[in-house]
C-alpha cells in the first residue's frame, strides 16, 4: 500500500492545461495569487470565480477533487471568519449582546477574506493537480536558472527535490518494516500519552537515519559512476519548450487577471 | 581492457580522536588482466577484496600502490578517471540505491544526460537500451513498482545508454530472488555475446560462474585460483578450504571419485554428470 503513495496530488489525465509548459503554469499561478490580493469589489470576485471555473473545466479534473484540498483549511477558514465577524468595528450594527457587536462591515470582511482563501487554495492546487512532480521540478529549475548568477543553486535544488521524490516512498516502506520488526519484539507504539509515544519512536528513527545515510552514500557512488558532475554541461532528454499554446494561455491569463483587478 | 598490476588498498578505521585504530589490507598485490570481450567472473567470500577490486576499475577507489590501466588510460589522475567512467559502467548490489529518477526512462537517460549527449540521440539510446533489457513496456512507470530483477535491468539499461565497452557487476545479483537473478544473468550473456561488451561479474554464487570465459578466485586480496570454470572447479579441496562452494554437480563427481569411481573431475552441469554416469560400465 505504501509504495503506491503519490507525492503532491497529481491527477493524471490529458488536457490542454496538463500539456502546458510547467513554467507557464507556475508563472500564471504567481500572477493569479498576486491578482487575488488586489481584488476589492464583488464584481472582481465574480470575474475571478468565472475564470477559475473555466480553467477547471478545461483541465478535466473533477471539481470535487479540487474541493478536497479545502478540507485541510476548514478550521483556519472558520477561525478567520469568526475573528473578522466579531472584532471588526463598523457603523451598521446587525446584532449586539454582552461585549460582542456584529457589524455589517465585519460580515462583509469575513466573507471577503474567506473567499480569498478558498480561491487561493483552489487556484494553486490547479498547478499541482495538472503538473507531474518531475515537470514541476524541471519548471522550477528552469525558472531559477537566471538567478544562478547571484548564487542560487538552481540545478542542485531541482536535483535534491527529484531525489527526495524518489526516496520518500522507499523510506516510508522502510519505516513500516522497522516498526513491524520492533513490534515483533514487543515494542508498543500505540498506548501511553504523547510523550511516551514520542519516546517510543526513537528506536525507529535511529535505524531509519542510519539506513538513509547508507542509501545516500550508495546513491552518490552510483551517480558518480554514471559520470554525474553537477549541472555543468548536462543536456536533458525531455527539455522544456514553450509552444504556441503557452503564449495563448499567457495572454488569456494576464488579460483575465487584469480585468479582475480593474473591476 | 583492464590491466591491474600489484594493486594494494587498505581500509583504515579511526577512533574518535582521528587516530588510526586498525588497518585492513583489502587488496594485497592483486594483478589481473582482462581481455576485450571477455566474460570474467570474480569469486570470493565476504571480505576477500573482490568488491574493492571492482570499485577500483572505474576509479571510485584509488589504489595505495600499484598501477591500473583501463581502456589504455592510466587511472592516476582525476581527468582520466572521468574518461574511463564513460566507457566502463558499473551495476551495484542494491537495486533501489542506484536509480536516480522517478520515471524509468528518465533514469535510463541520466547517464547520457551527464555526458552532454544531444536530446534526440538520448531518446534513441534510451529506447534501444530499454529494448535490449526487455523493459520497454515499463518506460513511463515509477521504479518503485518494479521487482528487484526489473530494477536491476533498468540499472543495466542506464549503463548501456552510455554505450560502454565494459560493464562491471558488483554483486548485482546478491539481493535478487532466483527469477530476478536469472533475468539479470541472461541480460549479461546477451550483452557479452551479441554486443561484445566486456563483462566483469563479481559474485559469490558458483552457479553463475559456470558459463564464464574465465574465473578468478580472490582470497585475502590476492588471486587464489585462476582459469576456465572447468580448471577452477576441479580444485574442490582448495575451494572448500577458503570457505567457498563448488557447483553441486562438480561436488557430486568429487564425492563419487572419492568412493572409487573414475569420473572426469571437470564436469560442471547436471547433464554432463548424467551423461558420464550413463556411460559407466
Amino acid at each position: 500500500m505504501l509504495r503506491d503513495i503519490t507525492i503532491g496530488q497529481y491527477y493524471p489525465v490529458d488536457s490542454k492545461i496538463h500539456r502546458l509548459d510547467p513554467r507557464t503554469k507556475i508563472l500564471l499561478t504567481m500572477i493569479y495569487i498576486f491578482g487575488l490580493f488586489m481584488l476589492d469589489t464583488f464584481w472582481g470576485y465574480g470575474a475571478v470565480i468565472l475564470y477559475l471555473l473555466m480553467v477547471i473545466n478545461e483541465s478535466k479534473v473533477p471539481l470535487r477533487f479540487m474541493l478536497k484540498g479545502l478540507r485541510g483549511i476548514v478550521f483556519i477558514l472558520f477561525f478567520t471568519a469568526a475573528l473578522n465577524i466579531f472584532f471588526t468595528g463598523g457603523e451598521i450594527i446587525l446584532a449586539q449582546f454582552w461585549i460582542i457587536t456584529i457589524t455589517l462591515e465585519g460580515v462583509i470582511l469575513a466573507i471577503e477574506v474567506g473567499l480569498r482563501l478558498i480561491l487561493l487554495i483552489i487556484g494553486s492546487s490547479i498547478l499541482t493537480l495538472t503538473t507531474s512532480p518531475i515537470r514541476l521540478t524541471d519548471g522550477i529549475e528552469s525558472l531559477l536558472n537566471p538567478f544562478k548568477k547571484i548564487g542560487v543553486p538552481a540545478h542542485e535544488i531541482a536535483m535534491m527535490m527529484s531525489i527526495a521524490l524518489r526516496f520518500i516512498p522507499i523510506l516510508l516502506e522502510e519505516t513500516d518494516k522497522i516498526m513491524k520488526a520492533q513490534m515483533a519484539r514487543g515494542a508498543d507504539f500505540e498506548s501511553g500519552n504523547v510523550v511516551q509515544r514520542a519516546k517510543a519512536m526513537v528506536p525507529i528513527m535511529v535505524p531509519l537515519f542510519i539506513s538513509a545515510f547508507r542509501r545516500a552514500e550508495d546513491l552518490a557512488m552510483a551517480m558518480e559512476a554514471r559520470c554525474y558532475r553537477g549541472g555543468e554541461g548536462r543536456t536533458r532528454m525531455n527539455a522544456l519548450k514553450y509552444q504556441a499554446s503557452d503564449k495563448i494561455a499567457f495572454i488569456i491569463g494576464i488579460i483575465f487577471i487584469g480585468i479582475c483587478i480593474i473591476l | 581492457m583492464v590491466e591491474a598490476l600489484n594493486l594494494i588498498y587498505e581500509y583504515q578505521t579511526a577512533d574518535e580522536d582521528g587516530e588510526i585504530e586498525s588497518v585492513v589490507r583489502a587488496l594485497d598485490g592483486l594483478t589481473v588482466s582482462v581481455e576485450e570481450g571477455e566474460f570474467l567472473v570474480v569469486l570470493g567470500h565476504n571480505g576477500s577484496g573482490k568488491s574493492t577490486f571492482a570499485k577500483h576499475i572505474n576509479g571510485i577507489l584509488t589504489p595505495k600502490e600499484g598501477t591500473l590501466i583501463v581502456d589504455s588510460v592510466n587511472l592516476d589522475n582525476e581527468e582520466n578517471i572521468w574518461k574511463v567512467r564513460q566507457h566502463v559502467g558499473m551495476v551495484f548490489q542494491n537495486p533501489d540505491n542506484q536509480i536516480v529518477a522517478t520515471i524509468v526512462e528518465e533514469d535510463v537517460a541520466f547517464g547520457p544526460e551527464n555526458l552532454g549527449v544531444d536530446p534526440v540521440e538520448i531518446r534513441k539510446r534510451v529506447d534501444n537500451a530499454l529494448n535490449l533489457v526487455e523493459m520497454s513496456e515499463y518506460k513511463k512507470q515509477s521504479p518503485n513498482q518494479l521487482s528487484g530483477g526489473q530494477k536491476q535491468r533498468i540499472a543495466i539499461a542506464g549503463i548501456i545508454a552510455m554505450q560502454p565497452k565494459c560493464i562491471i557487476f558488483d554483486e548485482a545479483t546478491a539481493m535478487l530472488d532466483p527469477i530476478g537473478r536469472k533475468q539479470v544473468m541472461d541480460t549479461m550473456y546477451k550483452l557479452n555475446k551479441e554486443h561484445n561488451i566486456t563483462i566483469i561479474h563479481i559474485t559469490h554464487y558458483m552457479e553463475e560462474a559456470i558459463l564464464a570465459d574465465r574465473i578468478i578466485v580472490v582470497d585475502k586480496g590476492k588471486i587464489y585460483l585462476e582459469g576456465t570454470p572447468k580448471q577452477v572447479f576441479a580444485n574442490v579441496d582448495e575451494i572448500k578450504k577458503i570457505g567457498l562452494d563448488v557447483p553441486d554437480a562438480t561436488y557430486l563427481v568429487y564425492l563419487l571419485n572419492k568412493e572409487g569411481l573414475n569420473l572426469d573431475n571437470s564436469l560442471l552441469s547436471a547433464e554432463e554428470v548424467v551423461n558420464a554416469l550413463c556411460q559407466l560400465k
